[in-house]
């Protein structure tokens, strides 16, 4: 067989294997447009329990991302700028909440704060537990371990010559950071905002363990999904999981648009 | 403003280890006021050489002296040294002119004499159309040239530079080498630059040093 059959025969074979998880995941959205319809839609965004849904998860969401990124900022360039004895267990330690299943991370939460220290704060300054700050701790478990590889990656790419160079013409540390490597990761600060808060956002297990399913008090719109769904409503819940969708779309298109590479981009 | 001190620059059986790189008992001197080349192929340690002036590097034994001063325990900061590494390492969310003034506004310049500055510096190296401009979009010499003057905005005790002219056209070179006269002219500075570059002997060098196998010797 020929040089030129062989690449053709490579570039077919790979093209094809690709091309069967792409026409998947384009057949499960057109599954879930084709199911229900715009007006349909409109109706289950303007129902009043779904509105309060959206509004706590757009709030957790931000709220949780924010809290993410002032872990994630120093995390990376701890991970990404310096060698210290047992780096890989702390670099491990930062992936656990990625690798353990959803479920497991709130049964961890609930133990956590409903025994010793977690139940000392719980009784004596407020609640966590089934109430709101639950749902944002929830999230912010997840997605802070997502931030973090954004952020590390952001400092991994950045020219470290740049900060030495800003030690020897007379900044500290700290002005060498905040003066010349805050201002050049700032797309990395946004992406890894991004997709702290599109975790966040589809985070569902976590949230249903240790915050609960309560309509009107701790449900984020994945919990709205479940709740639907349960009740038999499955047009409202295909209209809340196209709304995800749009924002997931939204946040993929905009990390793109930062040109941000390496982590969803 | 700095005072300028007694500035030559002594390495005193200075060794240091990068690894499985080690260079051991360094002894150089370049005179106060001198334009001293280290001339030395691909990767015998010029970098290294440098940075451990800087305090970028640790040294494992040995003292390493500017003027009078031992610098080896200071950080980088309080060494009071001008530094160009490879292709300038400007920063390039800053323009060329608050690069070149941040050295001035670090120590207390007020923003005005440093922009003053700047803009002397600017016109000594003939970068002054580049001030207001970020460094995306300069040419090799531009960068070169830009970080140059940030170097010396604070009239540093010694000036080090790593292959300042390396990778440039023959144009652009000769501008870089006449703003290194110019520079050293004018400020007088100690000045130590490392290349692999015969050419930047004959253009630029007072003392010429050699660094082979480990060992620096005066040509």
């Amino acid at each position: 067989m020929s040089t030129f059959r062989h690449d053709r025969l490579f570039s077919l074979t790979i093209s094809m294997l690709a091309g069967i998880y792409v026409i998947l995941i384009l057949a499960l959205l057109l599954a879930g447009a084709t199911f229900t319809t715009p007006a349909d839609i409109l109706q289950a965004l303007s129902s009043e329990p779904i509105r309060q849904s959206a509004v706590l998860s757009i709030v957790s969401c931000t709220v949780a991302s924010i809290l993410a990124l002032w872990v994630a900022i120093p995390a990376g360039y701890l991970l990404a700028r310096w060698e210290f004895p047992g780096k890989t267990l702390v670099d491990a330690i930062f992936d656990i909440p990625i690798v353990l299943p959803p479920l497991v991370v709130g049964l961890f939460l609930l133990i956590l704060f409903e025994s010793g220290v977690g139940r000392f704060i719980q009784d004596n300054l407020f609640g966590i537990t089934y109430e709101v700050p639950a749902v944002i701790l929830a999230q912010f478990c997840v997605a802070t371990a997502f931030a973090v590889r954004a952020m590390r990656i952001t400092y991994e790419q950045m020219d470290r010559r740049t900060e030495e160079v800003a030690l020897v013409l007379g900044c500290t540390r700290w002005q060498s950071f905040t003066l010349v490597t805050m201002p050049q990761s700032t797309r990395g600060i946004v992406a890894a905002g991004t997709l702290a808060w599109a975790r966040a956002l589809g985070e569902f297990g976590p949230i249903l363990v240790f915050a609960g399913a309560t309509r009107g008090k701790t449900e984020v719109l994945p919990t709205t999904i479940f709740l639907e769904w349960s009740i038999g409503d499955l047009g409202a819940a295909v209209a809340v999981s196209l709304l995800l969708v749009g924002l997931a779309l939204l946040v993929l298109i905009t990390t793109r648009l930062l040109g941000f590479k390496g982590v969803i981009g | 403003m700095t005072e300028q001190m007694p500035s030559g620059l002594r390495f005193d059986t200075v060794s240091i280890q990068a690894g499985d790189f080690r260079l051991v008992d360094l002894d150089f001197t370049v005179p106060e006021g001198a334009y001293a080349i280290l001339k030395g192929a691909t990767g015998c340690g010029k970098t290294t050489i440098l940075e451990a002036t800087c305090g970028l590097r640790s040294i494992s034994g040995g003292s390493i002296r500017i003027g009078e001063r031992a610098v080896e325990g200071l950080p980088p900061a309080r060494r009071n040294i001008g530094y160009v590494p490879q292709d300038g390492a400007l920063f390039p969310t800053m323009t060329a002119g608050r690069q070149i003034a941040l050295p001035l506004v670090l120590r207390g310049t007020s923003r005005a004499e440093a922009d003053l500055r700047a803009a002397e510096l600017a016109e000594l190296v003939e970068i002054t159309h580049l001030l207001d401009r970020r460094p995306e979009g300069f040419s090799g010499g531009e960068r070169q040239r830009v970080a140059i003057a940030r170097a010396i905005a604070w009239k540093p005790d010694l000036l080090l530079m790593d292959e300042p002219i390396g990778a440039l056209d023959e144009t652009m070179r000769a501008r870089v080498v006449s703003a290194l006269r110019a520079v050293h002219a004018h400020t007088g500075v100690t000045t130590l630059h490392v290349t692999h570059d015969p050419r930047d002997v004959a253009d630029l060098s007072t003392i010429l040093y050699r660094l082979e196998e480990g060992r620096v010797e005066r040509c």
